[in-house]
């Protein structure tokens, strides 16, 4: 069953055209990887989901109900998290700030209740910090929550841009390049973290990755977008023998000479 | 050794002396040499030079840090001695060319003060003396620590109780206190036996306070949890006491200074919520200080424009919800803007309430330029709040309570929803905060902090005119919370004492005022960016928290920064 539903959809800046008549069917609880050539329209179609862009044509729906004109924080709030290719984190707030930051949708407390400190509002701002903390411990940063997003090393603010985004309760991860810069050894635990993310919690997933590595190794389903089109779509076996994305990546001589 | 360094020396001189020449030709340097410090010794206006001399050498010293002893004398001689030589400059053209043509400040008084009444013989004399007090300067940094630290509180007290003497004076009028003022004044100074008295006793506190510090707090930190709980409420009734009994000793002035500063504290609590913790910039903050003041001013006054004739208590809490619902319609048009726009924008909100409430055309219903009159003061269970010395109360009540409830907002979950979106508002929406909510919230709440101000100024003044409520003021506002420390509550208070409480104190400030805010913004932005009393935040934006540099590095790059 597809969790997400895109069909025709369609999103240009000014003459250029990111994303064209892209259908797309991301299945519950699956590691879905999104590949292509820079410029492919990748991130614009996380930008779409999350409703940070709007569509000029075609429809996106989650579980069924349809995103569009939805602004970012309903979309957030019906369980759609993300993370960025360039790490957004709230650098001047600390680990377990960000991710109190994250659970924001989640948590009732009146600004009323804030003040007057009410019962209802101690017991949940304690849960949430309890919370915060499992969170933590759970992408491998314990004991870390009092530092500085800022000052944590760079693996470190992947995971705690993940943890921040789980925060939310998503039913869908959209994680953009989660591997972008880290070595072979960082990047084979970020992929047993995105594994276990899926196993243990039960988190649909949308990747977008450079590395074909990790691409390869856990994707259920990959589709190859070039200049907002999609060219290929299939397991990671038969899209890695697929012409058309071989010369996408490699150009048409590239394609003959393989 | 290191021609660059001696050539940062003759620069350092060279910046001071224009400091002076620049503070001479304002005319501050003339204004206050009006004011004794020390009877019959010294006045302001020289005091003011002085306090330039040291401050060069004390500068030129710093960076010859380490170079030894007679170098870092030497090069605070040789910066003094061009930094007298600009002023000397100053009086030999002035007996050549008539300055005075082009620049009013250049008055003959100023050179009789700049060339202590001698002319160009004293010329010489002025580079020979600045260059000495500059040695000086250099000579204590020289100091170890502690006795250096004896010597500044000691002269700065020094200067403070100098320059505030006639506040001084008045708050030692009492029968019992007469015999002390005695011996520290003069009619229009202090007596140098004061002035000796009040740096020595100065400087045997604070050096009492910092041997007896550590002691103190080894043995609080030893004391049982109970014990500890019941000495915080021991000092939390002493504070509550000493402040209710504050303006009995300090007398009506004083108290009239001090509600001020309270309703600018007010106002800064409210414009740190939208801006310290928001970070929506906002600089037609007035507008809510007006809308506060005219709702209570309408309520309550005794004149035939009158809407109603309540109590303050009433008109008060009407202005409070008043102001939230003008904050929330402010907010609204604007909710799409960032940054700089967003400054212009609320710039205009600010300008539209003062001409709306100036204009003819409402002039039946608001007072129009003559404003709101007669309005009475608040009672309660038949105590009259007549004057600033009752109104500090209501005053300090208020900043206390508006304090406590910024406190709360901050540390709460709309605190954190209002830190992410002035770190990147994009990723706080997409984190599934209602951007529009919390900016709404956000001006609605620190409208009301401002309202309230509004109010208590209504009855502080008796009045309402709308030329009160100019932009100067949210500027001032937004001055102080920057001096203050963006985002920190204390800071907010100090930055009112600062920018609002000492122009009042030094009357011959005030004319030099924005002068004196220009000086302050500048330092602080180069000195001490995070403000005076930072909060957490702040702090950590600015300077690294753990700084990840390896030893030898960092070495270098402080010596780099001095």
């Amino acid at each position: 069953m597809a969790i997400l539903v895109s069909r025709g959809l369609t999103k240009r800046f000014g003459g250029l055209v990111a994303i064209s008549q892209l259908d797309l069917d991301v299945g519950e609880k699956a590691i879905h990887s999104i590949i292509g050539p820079n410029g492919a329209g990748k991130t614009t179609f996380f930008n779409c989901v999350t409703g940070f862009y709007r569509s000029e044509e075609g429809s996106l729906e989650f579980n069924g109900v349809s995103l569009e004109g939805l602004s970012p924080d309903r979309i957030t709030t019906m369980g759609i998290a993300r993370t960025y290719q360039n790490i957004r984190l709230f650098a001047n707030m600390t680990a377990i700030e960000n991710i109190l930051v994250g659970m924001h949708p989640h948590l009732t407390a009146s600004w009323l209740g804030a003040i007057l400190r009410t019962p209802g509002t101690v017991h949940e701002e304690r849960m949430a910090h309890q919370q915060a903390r499992e969170l933590l411990q759970f992408v491998g940063l314990r004991g870390k929550g009092d530092l500085l997003a800022r000052n944590l090393p760079y693996g470190e603010q992947r995971r705690l841009e993940i943890a921040r985004s789980l925060a939310a309760r998503p039913t869908l991860l959209l994680l953009d390049e989660p591997t972008a810069g880290m070595n072979p050894h960082e990047t084979i635990e970020m992929m047993a973290f995105i594994q276990r993310l899926r196993n243990e919690l039960g988190v649909t997933i949308i990747l977008i990755e450079h590395q074909m590595r990790v691409v390869m190794g856990i994707s259920d389903l990959v589709t190859v977008l070039d200049y907002g089109t999609k060219i290929s779509e299939g397991t990671p076996r038969d899209v890695q023998n697929d012409a058309r994305v071989i010369e996408a990546y490699l150009g048409r001589r590239g394609a003959v000479a393989h | 050794m290191k021609p660059q360094r001696w050539r940062q020396t003759v620069r350092t001189g060279l910046l001071w002396g224009a400091g002076a020449v620049f503070i001479s030709l304002v005319g501050l340097v003339e204004a206050l040499q009006q004011r004794q410090i020390i009877t019959g010794v010294i006045s302001g206006g020289h005091l003011l030079l002085l306090v330039v001399a040291l401050g060069a050498g004390i500068s030129a010293a710093r960076k010859h840090a380490g170079t030894g002893t007679v170098r870092q004398l030497a090069a605070a001689a040789l910066a003094g001695a061009i930094t007298g030589l600009l002023p000397a400059i100053l009086v030999a053209l002035s007996t050549v060319v008539n300055l005075r043509s082009m620049l009013v400040g250049a008055t003959p008084q100023l050179f009789a003060v700049l060339s202590f009444a001698r002319g160009t013989d004293a010329l010489p004399w002025i580079v020979l003396v600045v260059a000495g007090v500059s040695a000086l300067g250099g000579a204590l940094t020289l100091l170890p620590g502690e006795v250096r630290s004896l010597v500044t509180t000691g002269i700065s007290t020094l200067l403070v109780v100098g320059l505030m003497q006639e506040q001084v004076q008045l708050l030692l009028q009492t029968e019992r206190t007469a015999r002390i003022r005695e011996v520290l004044f003069t009619f229009d100074g202090l007596t140098v036996r004061g002035a000796v008295l009040v740096a020595v006793v100065s400087a045997g506190f604070s050096s009492a306070w910092h041997r007896q510090r550590p002691k103190a707090t080894r043995r609080v930190a030893g004391l049982a949890p109970e014990q500890r709980k019941a000495l915080r409420i021991v000092g939390f009734v002493a504070a509550v006491g000493a402040i209710l009994i504050l303006p009995l000793f300090v007398g009506p002035f004083f108290s009239q200074v001090l509600v001020l500063v309270g309703l600018y504290t007010l106002m800064g609590l409210g414009l740190n919520l939208e801006v310290g913790f928001a970070g929506l910039l906002d600089i037609g903050f007035v507008a809510f200080f007006a809308v506060g003041a005219y709702t209570v001013g309408l309520l309550t006054t005794g004149s035939e424009i009158a809407v109603a004739h309540l109590s303050w208590w009433t008109a008060t809490l009407i202005a409070v919800v008043v102001s939230l619902i003008s904050g929330v319609f402010f907010g609204l048009p604007i909710l799409g803007i960032r940054g700089d726009y967003l400054a212009i924008a609320t710039l205009g909100f600010g300008e539209i309430i003062r001409l709306l409430v100036l204009s003819d055309f409402l002039r039946p219903w608001l007072g129009g330029s003559q404003g709101v009159l007669t309005i009475p003061k608040p009672v309660l269970f038949g105590f009259e709040f007549r004057g600033p010395e009752q109104l500090f109360f209501i005053t300090v009540g208020a900043s206390a309570l508006i304090a406590f409830v910024a406190a709360r907002l901050r540390d709460s979950r709309l605190g954190r929803a209002w830190m992410a979106m002035r770190e990147d508002e994009d990723v706080a929406q997409a984190m599934g905060i209602n951007l529009i909510n919390v900016k709404l919230l956000a001006y609605g709440i620190g409208a009301v902090f401002a309202g309230v101000s509004g109010a208590i100024f209504a009855v502080m003044v008796g009045s309402v005119f709308p030329h009160s409520f100019s932009v100067l003021v949210s500027i001032n506002v937004l001055a102080l919370i920057i001096v203050g420390g963006m985002g920190s509550l204390p800071g907010v208070v100090v930055g009112s004492l600062f920018l609002v409480g000492l122009p009042e104190l030094l009357r011959e400030f005030s004319d030099f005022r924005f002068l004196v805010y220009g000086a302050a913004l500048m330092a602080m932005m180069v000195l001490r960016p995070e403000g005076l009393w930072p909060s957490a935040t702040r702090r950590r934006e600015l300077h690294e928290e753990v700084p990840r540099i390896p030893e030898g590095e960092m070495v270098e790059a402080q010596e780099g920064h001095v």
